[in-house]
């Protein structure tokens, strides 16, 4: 990085009649009364005006600013920000699958409709599940489809129910998703160890309970190693388990939702299965059910008779789309290619070495920041900045000063019940080299911390910009750019 | 193939580290009883060059190499080489969404640049980051319109795409709002005298979409002056988003809120994603717009620089209360579209949007003179016309791929009031041969 680039928006840049790309001469004879009586533009307004070389300059500069899996470790916590292997870049992009369109019939898509399916089984058989729709076009969009579909079986029952409970340390997108099934959420506290009480489920779940949403291990990195129970104590009182599966990364060849009592799940492709995060998207959240839930899933529906695949429109008691075409095919080709790469031993060592490279960077830090939970770790480990306080250090320095040693923070005030957290997470793909560089990296920082804790303060120092003022961009919000009059 | 990068020492170290004998040991936490006895049924480990050859003989089943006239939301168009080139870069690719603005200034001037390049498009204030698709865009468009109004009804036109109609429908579902669909007429627009009939003070909305899905480019002024008569929004879909580039920006013709697809921006077809739905809305409704939004602010030293803004609307913060569910972005897409248009620029995006104008101009006059072809809907259309056919349209599918072409898509499933009918798409990808085939070909198995 060469910290004084200073690179101006397309727009500051802008020339009159400059011009990166150019069309044949249309080859068919100009109408000139085309689109009479219809508003048309005069002109695109301020519309940038640049040469190619300006383009790729302005683009790969715009990259050297951004931090990166390809660029070193990447520790989010619930994130599983794994190396995303290039050769699935590739095939994603395949001329036979760039190429084809969503409302080709199903005789010309055989390969395309092939892959869904192959990947549909994956899913199937990894989590134990009966069936998966690929549709979801991200996690929480996969949260708001199983909530549909567990609705759609309870109202099939009888009765839809009112309440979804939900853990105190889930994600926030669980409680949104379920409010826009209509459901009311109710909050289940946390008990010592960090998971979900038996006692308070037991008390809280009522014949108006619809389900239990459930992260597993949850966004403490902890196993929630009564699942059994749970699940046994909500179908007892008619209710159903949906369990959000962020962190499916720990569990994959070990253990699976579908035999410890989970009726839907979704898994976050762009995490368990190394389809890249492209900063914010596109993602996949497919989702996964038990025979009971089957009839609802999202049309189309893809069918194979003799190794001919069709589409299947008529499932009268279908939620219907939840998108529309087939979900981000590309994503799901990705996660296809990752699962076929690896094979059945590779997709275990995922979940063993996630949770190796999480324990010893936790057996490493312990004493040197504050763990307020003491139960064991599985993928990921969350610190708090407790000890650091005491210097006036808080977790946002921390991490901030991580950037200085050249290391991506983890995530930061998230589970909401550990104040100051840094849940980190370096999922199975780093080097030891890295893991120890970061290691060494949060040592010094603790120390630090205790002898010259203004150099957290002003962290980071080495970027292009240094801490940029949220409160201001709230408040006086200047979200576009506009020619200067 | 493995992408675990440690050595059999560093194993050995580490567990030694963690205090574990083996790496089972990490799994105590499970019950025994719930753990998997056996290894997954899954094929062998592939090689990089054993996986290329897989793939290749999936893709290989799709059919390939004929000249199509498909658009109905997802359209083939050019990419400058430049967009695969920067867009596949590891520093667009492979970072997060960027929570951590001193190591994502990158990202974050980016969307920066795309929610300016969507108002220009839009005619509009404000522009999100970007939603799923389209689909998803539309449904919320009508949750939002719903938030702002307080109102549960809204009136969806039945020329916007039916599967996103079947999205809204599903959305709604559970949340008591209503969709009452409006038809349309003999020119392909919204039925005027039907919405006067349903449009009242219930009306949160009403949704079109421009060009529709039969091609039609609506009057949006008026549709928007009847629904703000109502004090009901006026919700512009734009499923091509390249027509943009020629007509006049929704905004500018009273359109509250405009949501739409991207694909056309730099996107490949790619069997329908991943996508880039858009979304742009009049500045007082910002507190209700879903999806995340860039802002600019300043350092502490004073320097220009972006940061994710208004976050007290999304869920992390307001859990159940927060505008949507959405947690994330189309971020790689919206990277695609915004080289893509700044690429194209002022003038090569006109250009484009063009010539898909002139090319179907002129591909509708040629086909409607096939004895037994009439153009079924009269109003002005961007680059897709309604067509109807002498003959049942699945015998003349048939016959125009067995001639290697894809005529269009057949619209009685979707409309069974157009029986016969079929959507024709021509982009500027379509050479002047290409259209002058489909014309031969048609007429060859017409008669």
């Amino acid at each position: 990085m060469i910290k004084e680039i200073r690179e101006p928006l397309i727009f500051e840049i802008s020339a009159e009649g400059k011009r990166a790309a150019e069309l044949p001469p249309l080859d068919v004879p100009a109408k000139r009364d085309l689109l009479a009586g219809v508003a048309v533009r005069r002109e695109l307004e301020d519309f940038p005006e640049v040469s190619e070389t300006e383009i790729a300059r302005h683009f790969t500069r715009l990259a050297q600013k951004n931090y990166c899996v390809d660029l070193g470790l990447y520790p989010l916590g619930s994130c599983t920000m794994k190396y995303n292997p290039k050769v699935n870049e590739r095939l994603s992009a395949h001329p036979a699958f760039a190429a084809s369109h969503p409302l080709l019939p199903a005789d010309l898509i055989q390969g395309n409709l092939e892959a869904l399916k192959t990947l549909e089984g994956f899913l199937c058989e990894i989590a134990g599940m009966d069936a998966f729709t690929l549709q979801p076009a991200a996690g929480a969009h996969g949260e708001l489809t199983g909530m549909m579909l567990i609705r759609a079986a309870l109202e099939a029952r009888g009765n839809a129910r009112k309440y979804v409970l939900i853990p105190d340390s889930a994600h926030g997108t669980n409680p949104s998703s379920a409010h826009i099934c209509g459901y009311t959420v109710k909050e289940i506290k946390s008990n010592e160890k960090g998971t979900i009480d038996l006692a308070s489920l037991t008390e809280a779940m009522t014949d108006e309970v619809a389900a239990l949403m459930v992260t597993n291990p949850n966004t403490l990195g902890v196993f929630e190693s009564d699942i059994c129970r749970i699940a046994e104590i909500v179908h007892a009182k008619g209710g159903l388990v949906y369990m959000d599966g962020a962190n499916m990364n720990a569990l994959t060849g070990i253990v699976r939702p579908g035999d410890m009592g989970i009726d839907a799940l979704h898994i976050n492709l762009h995490k368990t299965f190394s389809t890249p995060h492209g900063g914010g998207g596109p993602g996949a959240g497919p989702v996964g059910v038990k025979k009971e839930l089957m009839p609802f899933l999202p049309v189309p529906v893809i069918a194979e008779k003799d190794g001919r695949y069709t589409l299947d429109f008529d499932r009268p008691k279908s939620i219907g789309r939840v998108r529309a075409y087939f979900g981000n095919f590309s994503v799901l080709v990705r996660a296809l290619c990752y699962i076929l790469t690896l094979g059945a031993k590779g997709v275990r060592e995922m979940a063993e070495f996630a949770l190796l490279n999480a324990n010893y960077i936790r057996k490493s830090l312990e004493g040197e920041y504050h763990l307020k939970y003491a139960t064991p770790s599985m993928h990921e480990c969350v610190f708090s900045d407790k000890f650091q306080k005491e210097f006036g250090v808080t977790n946002l320095d921390i991490a901030k000063r991580l950037i200085d040693f050249g290391v991506h923070p983890p995530t930061m005030s998230f589970p909401l019940i550990v104040h100051g957290a840094l849940m980190i997470e370096p999922t199975e793909t780093e080097s030891r080299r890295d893991l120890d560089h970061f290691i060494d990296a949060m040592k010094a920082i603790a120390k630090e911390a205790k002898e010259n804790p203004d150099i957290l303060h002003q962290a980071p120092h080495v970027t292009y910009v240094s801490r940029l003022d949220e409160v201001a961009a709230a408040k006086y919000p200047v979200l576009r750019w506009e020619k200067k009059p | 193939m493995s992408y675990l990068s440690l050595s059999d020492k560093d194993k050995k170290e580490m567990l030694a580290r963690a205090g574990v004998g083996a790496v089972d040991e990490l799994f105590a936490c499970i019950p025994e009883a719930v753990r998997l006895k056996r290894p997954l049924d899954l094929p062998p480990a592939r090689s990089e060059l054993e996986l290329v050859r897989t793939i290749d003989a999936v893709g290989a089943k799709n059919a390939a190499g004929r000249v199509s006239f498909l658009g109905g939301g997802a359209y083939e168009h050019f990419i400058p080489t430049v967009v695969d080139y920067l867009a596949s870069r590891g520093e667009f690719v492979s970072p997060y969404t960027p929570y951590q603005p001193e190591v994502s200034q990158g990202t974050l001037q980016l969307m920066f640049e795309f929610q300016t390049l969507v108002c220009q498009l839009t005619g509009l204030d404000i522009a999100n980051d970007s939603l799923y698709d389209g689909s998803t865009g539309a449904a919320e468009a009508v949750l939002m319109a719903q938030r702002v109004t307080g109102r549960n009804k809204v009136l969806i036109a039945r020329s916007l795409h039916p599967q996103y109609r079947e999205v809204v429908r599903t959305y709604i579902k559970n949340l008591g709002v209503e969709a009452v669909e409006v038809g349309f007429g003999s020119e392909g627009r919204i039925d005027k005298d039907a919405l006067g009939r349903l449009l009242d003070d219930t009306v949160a909305a009403v949704v079109c979409q421009s060009p529709n899905f039969l091609g039609v480019i609506e009057d949006v002024q008026a549709l928007a002056d009847a629904a703000h008569a109502r004090k009901a929004l006026s919700v512009v879909v734009v499923a091509e988003a390249l027509s943009l580039g020629l007509l006049e920006a929704p905004g500018k013709l009273g359109a509250d809120i405009v949501t739409g697809e991207g694909q056309s921006l730099g996107l490949p077809l790619s069997f329908g994603g991943a996508y880039l739905g858009f979304m742009a809305c009049k500045k007082e409704f910002l507190r209700q717009m879903p999806g995340r939004i860039t802002g600019q602010t300043v350092d502490k030293d004073g320097r220009r620089g972006f940061v994710l803004t208004l976050s007290t609307r999304e869920q992390h913060i307001r859990r159940e209360r927060a505008t949507s569910n959405i947690c994330s972005n189309q971020a790689l897409c919206a990277v695609r579209a915004t080289i893509f248009l700044e690429t194209l620029g002022k003038q090569g995006l006109r250009e484009m949007a063009w010539q898909n104008a002139q090319k179907a101009a002129y591909a509708a006059e040629a086909l409607a003179a096939v004895p037994g072809v009439k153009r079924r809907l009269t109003g002005p259309v961007f680059n897709e016309f309604v067509l109807e056919l002498a003959k049942p349209w699945p015998a003349v599918d048939a016959g125009l791929r067995a001639k290697g072409i894809i005529g269009g898509y057949g619209l009685g499933a979707d409309y069974p009031e157009l029986k016969n009918a079929v959507l024709v798409a021509v982009t500027e990808l379509r050479t002047k041969g290409e259209i002058d085939r489909l014309v031969r070909s048609l007429q060859e198995v017409l008669s």
